[in-house]
């Protein structure tokens, strides 16, 4: 029981940073490597705003979303929009965001340090759940995240901007020729894919230490997940992520925790061999 | 005259596939433009539309000169285009994929759904199913119908019978002619030659991306020329 609730709650946090890696791989058609540090990002600048500033952490989150969301908005502005417009490759694209990663975690670790911190919030005891235990703030890290998740389904089924963002991701050809403006779409598709992953990435923080690597490390399982998922299928990733968390967290019942990383690569290997298209076709 | 193309130059980066091609459409016409593979069809309605730059030449629409301008701006200017594959939104509903093609409208859409509805029934019955689990038919329909939710003056299909079977294919073709009686100009590229000619008031022959022959759609299909074009003499 333990092991179910920690993977649902790392499992809600894959989902919800790999909804925008998922949705920007399919648009743009590249493989965002610096998606996680944008994850790490966030929690530093929650830190900074907690520890530092001394607010209280519903304000952290809200400025950490926002100063993330932000630097996404220049990135695509510097980076992104221009190489579009100069048609750069599939394989240029990649190497820049593993540049722009490497920037990002090298930035975070001249300023904070290569140390693990974490915020400053009263520690609370855990409430016994079915002979398990799950603190206050798992339980935070599981409603915020399918809040946040609710709201996204929202805006891709109800709202025009949220469909014009799943046509994107199905065609940006197409969309173009029924008129779009497309490069407007895309970067309200940052701004939720990096909302998310930045809500993701503070939440992540909640459970886990601060440190420079976290986000890079959280790349492989949410990889997993896109992958599971079927790319670019937001509900897919959603439910790759939960697999994702639960199967590495039982896993460390029968092997040892050190593994827990390799389980996402296995299942995101068996996949690709069997059904490279994603297991969660159906659920759109 | 809706659309007059001359002396069109175009094709890829280092590879021209027209070489000086003319045309135009009159108001109100169906044109077909037909030729064997690699002959240009698909390559001219694409510079027509603005997926290609034309290296010379002159595309004028409505009486403007829209030479070298961005798809996204032609549409706007009352031009449709159903491409030759992915001519929908597989994730979409039915319903979504021609509110997609309604996206720059701020208005009441209502009357145009009424309308592609009207034409393609199936697609109402269908319209909270995804297009991708369509069949191939229906899915070039939503495509048709995607473009007609800015009621075009002109219409750009590319290969609208390819890959359905002979009863669909009939069907498309005289929803053809539906939505031209009801004002829509059609340009259609054909492999299917015979079919397309038929429905159409004009047709032009392009060989190796010049044009070849020019007619009305019975004299050509009486061309002995074009005939052994198509039956390979």
């Amino acid at each position: 029981m333990q092991l179910i609730i920690n993977g649902l709650v790392i499992g809600s946090i894959i989902a919800l940073t790999a909804i925008g890696l998922s949705m920007i791989y399919k648009t743009l058609n590249f493989v965002n490597f610096a998606h996680g540090d944008f994850v790490a990002f966030a929690a530093y600048i929650a830190l900074l705003t907690n520890v530092a500033l001394g607010m209280n952490l519903a304000v952290a989150f809200a400025v950490a979303i926002l100063a993330t969301v932000a630097l996404g908005v220049v990135v695509e502005k510097l980076v992104w929009m221009p190489m579009r417009r100069k048609n750069a490759t599939q394989t240029t694209l990649i190497i820049i965001s593993i540049g722009l990663a490497l920037v990002l975690r090298n930035i975070l670790i001249f300023v904070w340090g290569g140390d693990t911190q974490s915020y400053n919030i009263p520690v609370r005891r855990g409430f016994d759940f079915f002979g398990a235990v799950i603190t206050p703030n798992q339980i935070l890290v599981i409603v915020t995240a399918f809040f946040l998740m609710f709201l996204l389904h929202h805006l891709l089924s109800r709202t025009k901007i949220g469909k014009a963002m799943r046509a994107l991701s199905d065609n940006v050809d197409l969309a173009r020729i029924s008129g779009i403006d497309t490069d407007r779409v895309i970067l309200r598709t940052w701004v939720i894919g990096l909302g998310l992953a930045a809500a993701g990435g503070v939440l992540y923080g909640l459970v886990t230490a601060i440190r420079p690597s976290m986000g890079w490390f959280l790349l492989l399982p949410m990889f997993a997940a896109v992958i599971l998922g079927g790319i670019g299928n937001p509900y897919g990733t959603i439910a790759g992520g939960m697999v994702i968390g639960l199967s590495q967290e039982l896993s460390t019942a029968v092997l040892p925790t050190e593994y827990k990383f390799a389980v996402s690569f296995i299942v995101m290997t068996i996949v690709l061999l069997i059904k490279p298209e994603g297991i969660f076709g159906w659920v759109r | 005259m809706i659309l007059e193309v001359e002396g069109v130059v175009s094709g890829y980066t280092d590879l021209d596939i027209l070489n000086s091609v003319s045309m135009c459409i009159r108001t109100g016409e169906i044109v077909s433009i037909i030729g064997p593979n690699g002959s240009g069809k698909s390559t001219l309605m694409k510079t027509v539309f603005g997926l290609l730059r034309p290296r010379s030449g002159k595309i004028i629409f409505k009486g403007e000169d829209i030479t070298g301008i961005a798809p996204d701006t032609i549409v706007k200017k009352g031009m449709g285009y159903v491409p030759q594959d992915k001519e929908f939104f597989p994730s979409l509903t039915v319903l979504e994929n021609l509110e997609m093609g309604a996206f720059i409208r701020n208005d009441d859409i209502s009357g145009s759904l009424e309308w592609v509805y009207r034409i393609f029934p199936v697609l109402e019955e269908k319209s909270q199913i995804r297009a991708g689990s369509l069949s191939g038919g229906e899915q070039r329909m939503v495509g048709i119908g995607r473009a007609l939710m800015l009621s075009p003056d002109l219409l750009l299909l590319d290969e609208p019978s390819a890959g359905l079977a002979p009863l669909m294919r009939d069907m498309m073709f005289e929803k053809l002619i539906e939505i031209n009686d009801a004002g829509t100009s059609i340009a259609i590229v054909e492999q299917n030659a015979v079919r397309s000619l038929a429905i159409s008031d004009r047709g032009y022959v392009l060989e190796t991306g010049r044009n070849r022959f020019e007619g009305r759609g019975a004299d050509i299909l009486g061309n002995e020329d074009v005939l052994r074009l198509y039956l390979g003499g």
